[in-house]
């Protein structure tokens, strides 16, 4: 199964494209890093993968066919900031299951405790409140997870239980992920491949994507100087 | 000035810290149901010194409250916080009415979220508003210097905030406090969403204010940005300082770091060994007077959980654990 995005472009005016016929694609199984100057368009591109952002040029498919937008969509974005991905009205426990409840193999996983879930959103920090965010999001019709930072904010501990939860449901799933990120060190660890989305140059002619296999290049390699 | 700027770290011994915070602990005051309030603690018996030409660390996960240390420094917390322990700012206690004084003149901020910036201002205006009121043909050029020194284009002077990226915006934020004549700088988060290019130049910035004389305290998560520049790094764990270490303690398998949480978070870097400890940190309700890392250590005894353990100094570090030597 392949999520594909085809010639997208997208700008938030029209003399001033941030992505311009961008091509990417992520199959299952896939763990591919994505890194980028600031403000290359990443997180525009993750937002238009999974669906948040529409108003866009180009295509978005899964195997050939459009993303449905009235059911559960199989592409699941992560934010870096869980805090803003969750209602701080509600308790843990309704937030976990607002979508489909979430089962205890994956809760445990992601070492949830009990007694959090009876907790409101301000009463954990932001790397358990990731768990959360990531938990709700990795249901059995997941097909694709786009990480968006997801571990910048939390702590090097953390983050690396937080990536070994991820990869080892991601593979029990069959998951293909996409991992933004400025951590090459990171990427280096948990990725299979790094693509690298260039900045679009002031005369605004083309964006592209450049594939490099891991094994054969070093990440620092890809970023120019 | 001059004397600040003739400083170094090897002579540092024996003069003064510009800042000076002392057993500082801070709690907040909530209302849980009708008008129960609990008192939530944030920060307990921290204690720092930061010294002119030097860029001091502090480094915990983030929610963990040391963007609250920053706050407290420059005297913007709510009004239902409690702050007890002594700040000295140049030998002189910090009271409340010199912080209204010394803040955004002696003392800056370069705040934690983009959401400090005001969201119907455009940008190059907010920036040159933190500084002083002189010639505005000044401040613009300047402005414009600053601007082109980040990378940022003209254009992005006229933008409103919600148009700019997370990481214009960082360097945005990073541009107020370039403006100001501040001696003391305190940086919270100041890294996070920066590509590398921009995070090391924006590293490079707060050693060169370090450089030209000032105190910068780097508040951050992000350890290895830390590791790049600072001459002292503090470890901030649920609400305390366990150690404070040299920048060379940093090194191989950990071995010259002092508390086992510090090398257990060394070890789980990317570029190290990418290996993690088992549990969280405490939540508050969680923490039983004890050491606050007794959960999750490995060289623990019974004493441990008994009291929380004195800071000690042990080979040019502070650490506060029983059971190193």
């Amino acid at each position: 199964m392949y999520l594909k995005g085809e010639n997208i472009s997208f700008g938030y005016r029209k003399d001033d494209l941030i992505l311009n016929n961008v091509d990417i694609s992520l199959g299952s199984g896939e763990v591919l890093g994505l890194v980028g100057d600031s403000g290359s368009g990443k997180s525009t591109l993750c937002k238009i993968l999974a669906g948040y952002e529409k108003n866009y040029q180009g295509s978005v498919s899964i195997d050939g066919k459009k993303i449905p937008s009235n059911t559960y969509n199989p592409v699941q974005l992560i934010f870096q900031h869980p805090e803003k991905a969750v209602n701080p009205r509600w308790k843990i426990k309704d937030i976990l299951n607002e979508g489909h409840v979430v089962s205890q193999d994956v809760l445990n996983s992601f070492g949830i405790k009990k007694s959090w879930l009876d907790r409101w959103p301000n009463e954990l920090s932001g790397g358990e409140l990731q768990r959360f965010a990531l938990a709700r999001a990795l249901s059995p019709e997941t097909k694709f997870l786009i990480a968006d930072e997801i571990t910048t904010m939390v702590d090097a501990i953390t983050q690396v239980q937080i990536w070994e939860s991820i990869l080892d449901i991601a593979e029990r799933l069959n998951i293909g992920i996409l991992v933004v990120s400025h951590e090459k060190n990171l990427l280096k660890k948990v990725c299979h491949e790094v693509v690298y989305l260039s900045r679009i140059n002031n005369a605004g002619l083309y964006n592209e994507l450049a594939f490099r296999d891991m094994q054969n290049a070093s990440l620092s390699g890809m970023v120019p100087e | 000035m001059s004397v600040e700027m003739a400083m170094n770290n090897d002579d540092r011994e024996g003069s003064e810290a510009l800042l000076k915070v002392k057993d500082l602990s801070l709690s907040f005051f909530q209302y849980t149901s009708g008008l129960r309030q609990t008192e939530l603690k944030i920060i307990s018996n921290m204690s720092l010194e930061a010294y002119s030409g030097e860029v001091l660390a502090v480094v915990g996960s983030s929610g963990s409250g040391k963007s609250l240390l920053a706050h407290a420094i420059l005297g913007i917390l709510p009004s239902n916080s409690r702050l007890s322990g002594s700040m000295e700012y140049k030998g002189q206690s910090l009271t409340p009415e010199k912080k209204e004084e010394l803040r955004g003149k002696e003392i800056a901020l370069i705040p934690q979220s983009t959401t400090y910036l005001d969201p119907l201002m455009k940008v190059s205006e907010q920036v040159m508003g933190s500084s002083e009121k002189k010639d505005k043909e000044v401040m613009r050029k300047r402005q414009t210097e600053i601007f082109q020194r980040y990378n940022l284009k003209a254009a992005v002077g006229r933008m409103l905030p919600h148009e700019l990226s997370g990481g214009m915006a960082r360097r945005v934020l990073v541009s107020t406090a370039l403006m100001s004549s501040a001696k003391l700088i305190i940086a919270d988060e100041p890294t996070p969403g920066l590509d590398e290019r921009s995070l090391d130049e924006t590293l490079k910035y707060f050693k060169d204010m370090a450089k030209k004389g000032c105190a910068v305290i780097l508040i951050t998560h992000d350890i290895e940005a830390a590791l790049k520049i600072s001459d002292r790094i503090a470890i901030f764990y649920a609400g305390t300082i366990l150690e404070e270490a040299r920048i060379e303690d940093f090194r191989n398998d950990g071995e010259d770091l002092r508390h086992p949480y510090t090398r257990a978070l060394w070890n789980a870097l990317p570029q190290n060994r990418f290996q993690a400890i088992k549990g969280h940190q405490p939540m508050q309700d969680e923490l039983n007077g004890g050491c606050v890392y007794f959960e999750r250590c490995s060289i623990r005894t019974e004493h441990c959980s008994k009291d929380i353990p004195q800071l000690k100094r042990i080979s040019g570090g502070l650490v506060r654990c029983n059971n190193v030597s």
